[in-house]
């Protein structure tokens, strides 16, 4: 084999070492890169469904009313400002029995407003409208309200509390992934 | 003069690019592209630069943090100088680049620019345009308000019906549980740096391409593009029926360019900032969310679309849309470039313009929402009371207190969810009324458990006496006579 040759070999094998080395320090640092672009997906699941937290005294929440709540969602940030501020709708149905919905509605996520005259949920941008008990009445939802697992303890109306409901991921099926049931 | 001239010879003899810079603002383009149907793209261009000018500025005191950002708006609006102009430009300059790359498009389609050899040119414009599309939607999160705090949830709800990655698209989307601060974040990252760094890319790519393979001719009914000889009767004609594109064609262009910068200014001056509207708080539930004017579309769409078809239109829709332009110049890549030769392409135009304009101007009126406080605040016509016995008087009560307003229009106020009822008792028969109050039915709720005996009969008999003077109410054959 000639010098040239060797040489020239020599450098085309750097090359290639060179190559392959960019690509396995590429990797190594995509794998930390990925894993913090995907951190909010990867902290959801091992959170779970989040938390269970008071909503208050159940003497707040008088028997046949519907009422406004609102709670400062467990995982807030310090950034979150007002955001983390999330009202829901908390209604006594008889004797104990509660149901607390999300203030999302179940089309798109818009605010619904709870009209006790008529004893409807409507939602002022595409028209869904819910019945007293969160079930769908017309309009574009699929479904009826998301609802809140609840309990109440020590006189107090608690709720578990996780992510945004929304029509992908309904609250229900955000409390099965933690396997808690509504009311362990 | 001489020192000028001394200083530019001193940069030439290092950067070198004085030839090149010559040849690209010399080189020929055919004589009849000098047209006013040819400033849009320039025009985009000049509006993109406003943009990034007016951006630079506005993040020089914006907070991107979802408790702050709201309160820092206001300070552009009310306490700094002129801070108000500057989001006012930025405001404007992106309703102007949207309207003028959409113009820009529809323009370059009916010329027929993206057939051969333009097909690359005309799928990077089509990026341009999604990514433009995006920082529109992402510009409208950084005025971070009630309107933008709630469109974050109809994104998110959007994206969760994605199947089986949904959720997590979700998670994603808002970095977190619910929308907060980081939300807002990466919001703010898209806005200034991910989609802007694009938009610049391709930006340049596009020009690029222009400059490559030249500006599209003007079509002429009977001049047909065939992939082998369409190069070199390009040459020919901007070679023998060329002019320079400086000074020749881009007059126009600039004219064209400071006319839009002046109408933005104009705007901006006229009507001021967009918002911030009420303070992003989701506990302030009293709010009617509407996405910016051009999304309405989208908004009318998701309310008309039947509840089933929602889903599937939502996920499949795009992706045929954008199949569809992508396809464009490889399946029609040859052929007629003129609009007065390609009547489908005129349809196509026509059609698309026609369903957005009339999606736009429906969801300007929204007539699918109900009028939230129209129970209270749009009385009923005095005309529907006088001369009524009491217990139509009192159904009227309960069409007010019972929110059938909101739904039905009353003597033109209320909502338009359901039926106007002025004439309803033309229409129905008591027995329908009767029906139809407390069973629902027809995309209304059932009233039966919210209303009693008492209430269903005063309704119902305040609905029977709606009907024009001279027609008679609708009565059941089987009663009639009686």
């Amino acid at each position: 084999m000639s010098p040239e040759k060797r040489d020239v070999s020599r450098r085309g094998i750097l090359m290639k070492m060179g190559f392959l080395l960019n690509v396995a320090a590429g990797l190594i640092l995509a794998v930390p890169v990925v894993g913090y672009l995907l951190s909010p997906v990867l902290r959801q699941r091992r959170a779970g469904a989040g938390s269970w937290l008071t909503l208050g005294p159940v003497a707040q929440f008088p028997e046949g009313q519907t009422r406004l709540a609102t709670f400062r969602h467990p995982h807030a940030n310090p950034s979150d400002g007002e955001t983390a501020n999330i009202p829901c709708w908390v209604r006594h149905a008889q004797a104990g029995k509660f149901q607390v919905f999300a203030i999302n509605c179940a089309h798109l996520g818009c605010p619904v407003r709870w009209f006790p005259q008529s004893g409807l949920f409507m939602c002022p941008c595409h028209g869904g409208v819910y019945y007293s008990d969160g079930s769908r009445a017309s309009g574009p939802p699929e479904r009826g309200l998301f609802e809140y697992p609840y309990k109440v303890e020590q006189d107090d109306l608690t709720i578990q509390v996780g992510e945004m409901p929304t029509p992908g991921a309904p609250l229900a099926a955000l409390i099965n992934i933690s396997g808690k049931t509504p009311c362990a | 003069m001489r020192l000028i001239r001394e200083l530019g010879d001193w940069f030439e003899k290092r950067l070198q690019v004085a030839g090149p810079i010559r040849e690209t603002m010399e080189h020929p383009v055919p004589r009849q592209t000098a047209s006013w149907a040819y400033v849009f793209g320039s025009a985009a261009l000049t509006v993109l630069g406003l943009q990034v000018v007016t951006g630079i500025l506005l993040a020089l005191l914006y907070v991107p943090s979802a408790g702050e950002a709201w309160s820092s708006l206001q300070i552009f609006n009310n306490e700094v100088t002129l801070g108000w102009f500057i989001r006012a430009l930025h405001g404007w300059g992106s309703n102007f680049m949207v309207a003028i790359v959409l113009i820009h498009m529809v323009q370059v389609f009916l010329f027929g620019a993206y057939k051969f050899p333009r097909e690359l040119t005309w799928l990077v414009g089509v990026l341009l345009l999604l990514l433009t599309l995006g920082m529109a939607f992402t510009g409208q999160v950084l005025r971070f308000d009630q309107d933008a705090y709630w469109g974050l949830g109809i994104g998110a709800s959007i994206a969760s019906r994605v199947p089986v990655i949904g959720p997590w698209i979700v998670n994603l989307l808002l970095g977190g549980p619910i929308i907060g601060g980081p939300t807002l974040s990466r919001f703010f990252a898209l806005h200034v740096f991910v989609i802007p760094g694009a938009l610049l890319a391709f930006a340049g790519l596009h020009l690029l391409l222009v400059l490559k393979l030249g500006i599209n001719e003007w079509p002429m009914p009977g001049r047909i593009v065939r992939r082998a000889t369409y190069m070199k009767e390009y040459h020919e004609l901007t070679h023998k029926d060329g002019i320079p594109f400086v000074p020749g064609a881009v007059a126009k262009d600039l004219f064209f360019s400071g006319v839009i910068l002046l109408l933005i200014a104009a705007c901006a001056l006229h009507f001021g900032p967009f918002g911030p509207g009420g303070q992003p708080d989701p506990s302030i539930i009293q709010t009617a969310p509407r996405p910016d004017y051009f999304f309405l579309w989208i908004y009318a769409v998701l309310s008309l679309l039947p509840p089933a078809m929602e889903t599937p239109v939502l996920l499949i829709g795009p992706v045929i849309a954008l199949a569809v332009l992508f396809a464009l110049p490889f399946v029609s890549g040859e052929g007629e470039k003129s609009w007065k030769r390609r009547p489908i392409a005129v349809l196509s135009i026509l059609l698309v313009a026609v369903a957005l304009g009339t999606f736009t101007h429906l969801a300007g009126d929204a007539p699918w929402s109900p009028v939230m406080d129209a129970w209270s605040g749009d009385p009923i016509p005095a005309k529907y009371l006088r001369g009524r016995t009491p217990l139509e008087r009192q159904g009227a009560l309960v069409f007010q207190a019972k929110q059938c307003h909101n739904c039905h229009r009353l003597g033109g106020a209320g909502g338009e969810r359901g039926p106007a009822l002025d004439q309803v008792a033309v229409e129905l028969t008591q027995d329908q009324l009767i029906r139809q109050v407390i069973q629902g039915g027809g995309n209304m709720p059932a009233y039966g458990n919210n209303l009693n005996p008492a209430e269903t009969t005063a309704l119902v008999a305040f609905l029977e006496t709606l009907h024009a003077a001279g027609q008679a109410p609708a009565v059941d054959a089987s009663r009639a006579g009686r």
